[in-house]
Parts: C-alpha cells; structure tokens; sequence
C-alpha cells in the first residue's frame, strides 16, 4: 500500500557547489575526532583516558543516563586527546589512528535468525546504536521502548546534500541486512521514503520487507520528520524511531562481518571547494586532507553537514556522527553599504524585493553574514510557505518562547526537530533563531515529562 | 564608502559602553545599520539566511505609499486652486501641495522617530524599523489643513500609547498610525470634520457653489434629509416633500462620479482620494509579497457584498449608492491596502486573514451608511478588527490543535 505525495511548499535554495559524480579517495585521515555535542542532550561518561590504545569498535565514552548505549572508537589507535569546554564539558575525544585498522569483533549473522534483545545488544556493544534515533525530540532512541515504526528516508533534498542513490549503489546487500534488523526492532511497520520524482534506484527498489513510498517537492520533502508526518503521525505517547540511509550500511556491516565499519562516502560541497565531489572517508574523520589546498582563500565556513543544521567546524575538524556532507562557504564577516537598498542582482532571497526571481535557474554564493538585525515578529505567513506540514510554525514558536507546554503539545512539538524548521530561519525577515528556540523547547519537555 | 567605514569604526568606541556618548548608543547603531548592514555573521542555526530584512521590507513599503503621496501633493494644489476658481500649471499646483504636506511629513517622522530612539536607548535595543511606516501612514490620512502641532501630539500618543508601551514594533495590538488618527478624531473633531479638506482657503474669494466636502460627508446629509422627509410625508406638507426630494437628488447627483473618484481628483485627506495611486502601492505590496493579497482581496469583498446587502434593503437614498461605489470613495481602498495588511494587528493565519478582511470590508460599509455620527467607518473598522484578530487567530489554531487530537484517536 504504497503512498506517492507530491508536496509544494518548501524550498530549495539555490546555493553554489554541488558535488560532482566522481569517488575520490583522500588521503588517510591523520586525526579522528567524536563530539559528544553531536548528540543531543547526551551527557557524557568517559571510559578511556588519554594515550588509551583502541580498536576501531572500543567504547570511548557512554551515555552517563544510559550506561548501555556507548559510542565507540571509529578506528583503531590511541586517544590523542580530550578537549574539553566551559565547565569541563567534553567536547572532542580525538584518537590517532593506526597506519591499519584492526577491528573489535562483535556478534555477527543473520538479524531475522536472531532474537530482538540480541540485535539490540549487538547494536549497542558495537557503538552503532546511537545512529538510531527517535521522534519526538530527535535523540538516541531508547532501547527500551518499543517504537510504532521505523523511518528511513531514501533521499536527501537539503541544499547540496549528497545523491543518496549514487552514494548506495553498491550496497545493495548490506542495506538489506540492515533492514532484517530494524524489521526485528518494532511491531509495526519499518518504511523507505524516495524522491518520487524519478524511478526508483535499483538499490531500493529491490530490498524486501519495507514500505516503500514516494515524496516528491522542493525540501524539507527529503526530511525524514515530513515524511512522518504524512505517511504515519506521531501522536502524544507515541515513539518512532530514525536512521539516515547511510548508516544503513554501518548496520548492515556489522551484522554481516561482526565489526564496527565506520566509512562513509561524504560529499563535499560549497562554493569554496574548488574540486566539490565525492569522498571514500569515515565518520568522525578529520576534513584536513580534503579541505587542503582544495578550497579558495579568504575566511571561510566549514560545515559538518549542509547550510540549513549542519555544525559548524574548523579546517581541521571531524565529521559528524550522522553527517555525510562538508560544506564550505564564505564567512560574512563584513561590512555592506546601504546593504538593505541594493538591488540585489547577485543576493538570493525568496523575497520578490529582491530581483533573484528574474534569474529562476542562477545559482548563488552564498555567504554566512546575518543580513540584518534580529527583531521581534512582524512579517506573518512567511513560515508556513516552507513548511509542508500541518502545523502553525509561528504559533508553534511563540509558545516556546513562553515556555507553555501544553500549547507546545497541542501545536505538534513532538512531530519536528531543528531541522524541519531550517527553512523558517532561513527566510525569517526578523532573523529570529527558530532552530535554536525548537530546541530549548523540546529540552523542556524532556525535562518536565520524563 | 571605506572613508565613511573607517570614521564610523574610530567614532564607535564613544558609543560603547562607558564611553562618553553611551547615551547616544541607540542613535548610532540605528544611523551605522542604516548605512552599513552589519558584518554579524551567523552563529547559531541556519549558516546561511535570506537576504530579506527589516530595513528592506519597510522601505518597500514606502516606496509602495509614494504614488500615493506624490498624488496627494499634486491634489492638495489642485483642490485650492479650483477652490478659488482657477487653473494653474501641473509643476506650481503640484508645488503648492508639495509645501503643505512636506512640513506635516517631517513634524511625523521628527517626533516619531525621536521617541523610537528614545525608547530604543531605554530598553538597550536596536531601533526598530516600523515607524518608516507609520511616520508616512500618519500625514497621508489626515486632513491638509490640520495644524503641525496636533499630528506632533497625535504621533507621539500613537507611538508611546499605541506601540511602545506594549514592548515596541512587533508587540502592538492595534495599527499605530489609525491610532493616531483616530486619536485627532475624538480629541480634536472640529478639525477633524467639516469645511477642511481644503487649504489655503481663508479669506479668499471662493466659486460659486464650492462645497469641499467630501463624497462621504455628502452623502451622509442624506440620512438627515431623509429622515425630514419621512416626517414631512407624514405631515402631509407636500412643498416640503418636493423640495426635500429634489434636495436630495441633487446631493446624491452632486457627489463625484465613479470615474472622479477613482482617479481621485475629490478632496479628502492627503493620501487617501486616488484609488488608481492606492492600486499602484498595492501591485508593488502584492508582488514583494509583503502586503497580503488575501486580506486586501476579502476588504473589498465584505465591503462590496455589504453594499450589495444594503442596496437590497434599502430605505434611504444613501443605501442605494452602488455597491462598488464605496470602494472608491473615503479612505476605504487606502485602508485595504496599507492599514489593513499590517502584519503585526492583522491576523496571522490563513484562513484567520479571510475572516479579518472580510469583517473589515462590512464594518467598514455598516458604519458609514447606518450610522451618520461616523461618516468614515474604514478607520473604526479596522481598529475593531484589530483588537480581535488574536481572537479569530485563536479559533483558527484550535482548528488546528483538534485536527491533531483526531489523528490521535483515529
């Protein structure tokens, strides 16, 4: 019984670099690097300490209120150092790696063979649990719920993001593997979502055991929560758990070959890459080797990610547990004059005031300067133009603001995180910091209904 | 430029806290954004953010109230001089006008912007953009011959009273520049109504026949005629009867054609006579998509079909005026346009706007037909639906919260 929507709000912005179709293969990373920031509301527990020798599976760290989820060493070596923050809050614990990776071995087999509580604990020894996450609230799902389905979304439509059927071709085997063990995690039904735009990639179309269905429009149509919310809601009480498409294959390796194989193919994109295509690298691997001698001069942006939620790094800096794009754009940095009076030929904006509608195809380098002041609300359906769901994103807002969680309730919070929103913040005229303001929301309602 | 840049960057340290000019803090940020947009960059959330700011949309929408200031200028000049009966090149009437609004334009944006700053220092904000707005709303609606102290008494209640003291642009519940002019018309209604829509006309010799009234107060005569009338038929006093009737003939012959009124050489207040002007500044809000077409859209419907209501029961001369008629005489299409679509007092939603725009459009008509004391309902109108836009907004979001709640039961 397979959906096929076409949505037309959202947005896609027309931003410079995509990534073109050629696997490059960098050089060996010299560092790699964990942010326990990359994980929402985590609080941190140390299990190695600095000069630790580790292989590519070993725990670094764990989950202080969840002892059993650990997060695991990406590759085998020794932990270089552990940066930490303001109040000793960790931040990175970085390992240097070894010239060869040796693997910790963990249970392998067929998922379908096994029994639930033995994925579960497969999943967490490994350290590749935490790349399931649930709704509401966008953290590590709880191994002990029991969530009413499973989404993944076969497609990525955030800006520059990285063509998921090119990126998986070959995986064919492992994504099925990955899908008789999120078949074992729930009850209810585990869904696929692709771009219904074109036909499905071979890749999708041959996997068994999920529901496949079809979206198609500008992004956030590619986001996972969208999905949700048209194919299966989330209701109050109700948990439903996330895995990106790649992270598919982390699973499927290690129940096929019993080791935690943290490569990953990036894209790396932006109008400051000068080759912007596609890299064979791991997660949590630093973008030094990439990023050198690779993109333009002057101050610049790296992003973990794309534009709109990616975590903003340095030259040197790891990739994100979930992210499978480096982005590089100008930092904004300076000073325009009469700024908000210029015609605006070479600005993008949704807003007709600018004359980006005479160009619909250009695209544009874009750069990371705010644009203006922040103020409070003024403009009104501007939001829900590039929202495609049910929901009052304006009133939403407000009611985080004032920290009124029965209104937050009632207007939908469970059913989006930050990165639904980005696009709000993205036109928002008052410069409003929604993505900011969704999350100390959605703490609160950890905090006040656990 | 980087001359300018580099002065602004050695001045700022005076500015900054503990610097002697802190006082001055607010005023300088607000002229440096207004030079410079500012060199912040993005830290939190979105790395990249749309070009669209607040400076930008508020200049749009001034830039959107020039067709009708430049007309209003021109017809100020126009109607003095046909006042007095005479004719006089486009350039001189236009600069006669030009001279009357300039002064009322400068005393709004002076006194306005001063207590903007004002606020803005107190409260350690940024100055807000609003008031480029209303500062230019509140000359093109009041009449030409008002003296400059009452609109510097009416902007600043509007803008202490009507914005600030509710936390500033953004934060208000009614439009503050209709609340400037609603304020004249209860504090100060002899200047407000009657013989001054007209300038320069004290002393003078006029023409035969001149009125200078305006189509509105024209047509509300009527209502009193009428009601004589009623009474004279009753009475049975049959050349009282005839003269009323051919009275009221000839008032409702007298107002301005459709035509007239449309382009909108017919005395009134300064920006609000020329409904082709208004359109322009519409086209412009519209197509920047800053002025929502849906509200303007459903202001005309609900006054339209009111009239259209009105004609079918209609008991006295002035309710059988077309219905489209009341489109284009008094400040009705300017009020659909400029105070109606603000964003801040209209309804936020969707289908909220409808309803908001709508109810406008039938007040608006209600109240100049139905009730004589108020002759223009456009102002009162809104102000009433601005105070209940959250009110229509609630309803429409609990539309929403119980479709939710549905899903969940389903």
């Amino acid at each position: 019984m397979s959906k096929s929507l076409k949505l037309r709000k959202g947005l896609d912005i027309r931003i410079k670099g995509t990534a073109e179709k050629i696997l490059d293969k960098p050089e060996f990373p010299k560092l790699f690097g964990l942010r326990p920031t990359d994980f929402q509301g985590l609080v941190p527990k140390l299990t190695v300490k600095e000069g630790a020798i580790v292989k590519a599976g070993d725990p670094l760290f764990f989950d202080k209120r969840n002892p059993d989820i650990l997060f695991t060493s990406p590759v085998s070596g020794t932990v270089a150092s552990i940066v930490r923050g303001e109040r000793r809050k960790i931040l990175e614990v970085t390992v240097k790696p070894d010239s060869e990776i040796s693997y910790a071995s963990f249970a392998k087999g067929q998922p379908s063979a096994m029994q639930r509580e033995e994925v579960i604990q497969n999943l967490l020894k490994s350290g590749v649990w935490p790349l399931i996450r649930q709704r509401p609230y966008g953290i590590i799902a709880n191994p002990a719920d029991k969530p009413k389905a499973i989404f993944v979304s076969g497609f990525d439509s955030s800006p520059l993001a990285p063509d998921m059927d090119y990126v998986l071709k070959e995986y064919g085997h492992e994504l099925q593997i990955a899908f008789d063990a999120l078949k074992k995690l729930t009850d209810g039904k585990v869904y696929l979502t692709l771009n219904g735009k074109y036909e499905a990639a071979k890749v999708f179309s041959a996997l068994k055991g999920v529901e496949i269905n079809y979206i198609q429009g500008p992004h956030p149509a590619g986001n996972v929560g969208v999905q949700i919310h048209h194919i299966n809601p989330i209701n109050k009480g109700e948990v439903i758990w996330t895995v990106n498409p790649q992270d598919l294959v982390i699973i499927g390796k290690l129940f096929d070959k019993g080791v935690f194989d943290a490569s990953r193919i990036i894209a790396l994109t932006g109008s400051e890459v000068k080759t912007p295509r596609y890299y064979r690298t791991f997660l949590g691997a630093s973008i030094e080797s990439m990023v050198l001698g690779n993109v333009s001069d002057g101050n610049l942006r790296y992003i973990s990610g794309n534009v709109l939620s990616g975590t903003k790094i340095s030259a040197h800096g790891f990739i994100g547990f979930y992210d499978s794009q480096i982005t590089v754009i100008p930092e904004g940095d300076y000073y325009e004059f009469f700024g908000w009076a210029n015609p605006g030929f070479s600005k993008f904006s949704t807003s007709r005031t600018f004359f980006t509608w005479l160009s619909p195809r250009k695209k544009y380098r874009i750069d990371t300067n705010l644009k203006g002041g922040e103020r409070a609300f003024v403009m009104t359906g501007e939001y829900e133009r590039v929202l495609p769901m049910d929901i009052l994103p304006q009133f939403l807002i407000k009611a985080v603001m004032v920290k009124d969680i029965d209104k937050m309730e009632q207007l939908g919070i469970y059913e989006v995180v930050e990165e639904d929103l980005a696009l709000c913040e993205f036109v928002c005229t008052s410069k409003i910091e929604v993505q900011h303001i969704l999350r100390e929301g959605l703490q609160l309602m950890i905090k006040e209904l656990s | 430029m980087k001359a300018l840049r580099r002065y602004l960057d050695k001045i700022k340290p005076n500015f900054e806290k503990g610097g002697k000019l802190y006082k001055f803090k607010s005023v300088f940020e607000g002229f440096e954004t207004f030079l410079f947009v500012p060199n912040k960059t993005t830290f939190t959330g979105s790395h990249v953010r749309d070009a669209i700011d607040m400076k930008r949309t508020m200049i749009i929408v001034v830039m959107a109230l020039m067709p009708a200031m430049l007309f209003g200028m021109w017809n100020v000049g126009y109607q003095h001089y046909t006042a007095l009966g005479l004719e006089e090149t486009l350039p001189l009437t236009f600069w006669y006008g030009f001279l009357k609004v300039l002064p009322l334009i400068l005393v709004s944006y002076i006194v306005g912007l001063g207590i903007e700053f004002a606020f803005a220092q107190i409260r350690g904000h940024e100055i807000n953009e609003g008031f480029l707005v209303s500062g230019m709303l509140i000359p093109l609606i009041v009449p030409v011959t008002i003296p400059l102290w009452m609109v510097a008494v009416a902007t600043a209640f509007a803008v202490i009273i009507g914005k600030e003291v509710f936390g500033g642009t953004g934060m208000n519940i009614v439009n503050p520049a209709l609340t400037a002019r609603a304020f004249l018309f209860f504090a100060y209604p002899k200047q407000m109504s009657g013989e001054i829509w007209v300038s320069g006309l004290e002393g003078e010799k006029l023409v035969d026949g001149y009125s200078g009234a305006t189509a509105m107060a024209q047509a509300t005569t009527t209502i009193d005629m009428n009601k004589s009338l009623e009474v004279a038929k009753q009475v049975g006093d049959s050349d009282l009867v005839s003269s009323l009737q051919s009275q009221i003939g000839a008032t409702i012959d007298g107002l301005p054609s459709a035509y007239d009124a449309f382009m909108g050489w017919i005395p009134g207040s300064i920006g609000e006579t020329s409904t082709l002007a208004i359109l322009l500044g519409a086209i412009v809000l519209i197509f920047t998509g800053i002025g929502s077409l849906r509200i303007m859209l459903s202001v005309f419907a609900g006054g339209f079909l009111m009239g259209l209501l009105l004609n079918a029961v209609a008991v006295n001369p002035y309710m059988e005026i077309d219905a489209y008629y009341h489109l284009l005489i008094g400040g009705f299409a300017f009020g659909a346009v400029f105070m109606a679509t603000d964003p801040v007092t209209a309804s936020q939603t969707a289908r909220g706007k409808i309803i908001y725009g709508f109810l406008i459009g039938v007040i608006a008509v209600i109240i100049r037909v139905l009730n004589p004391a108020y002759p223009e309902g456009m102002m009162l109108a809104i102000l009433l639906m601005n105070v209940f836009a959250p009110l229509i907004d609630h309803y429409v979001v609990q539309g929403n919260i119980k479709r939710r709640l549905k899903r969940a039961k389903a």
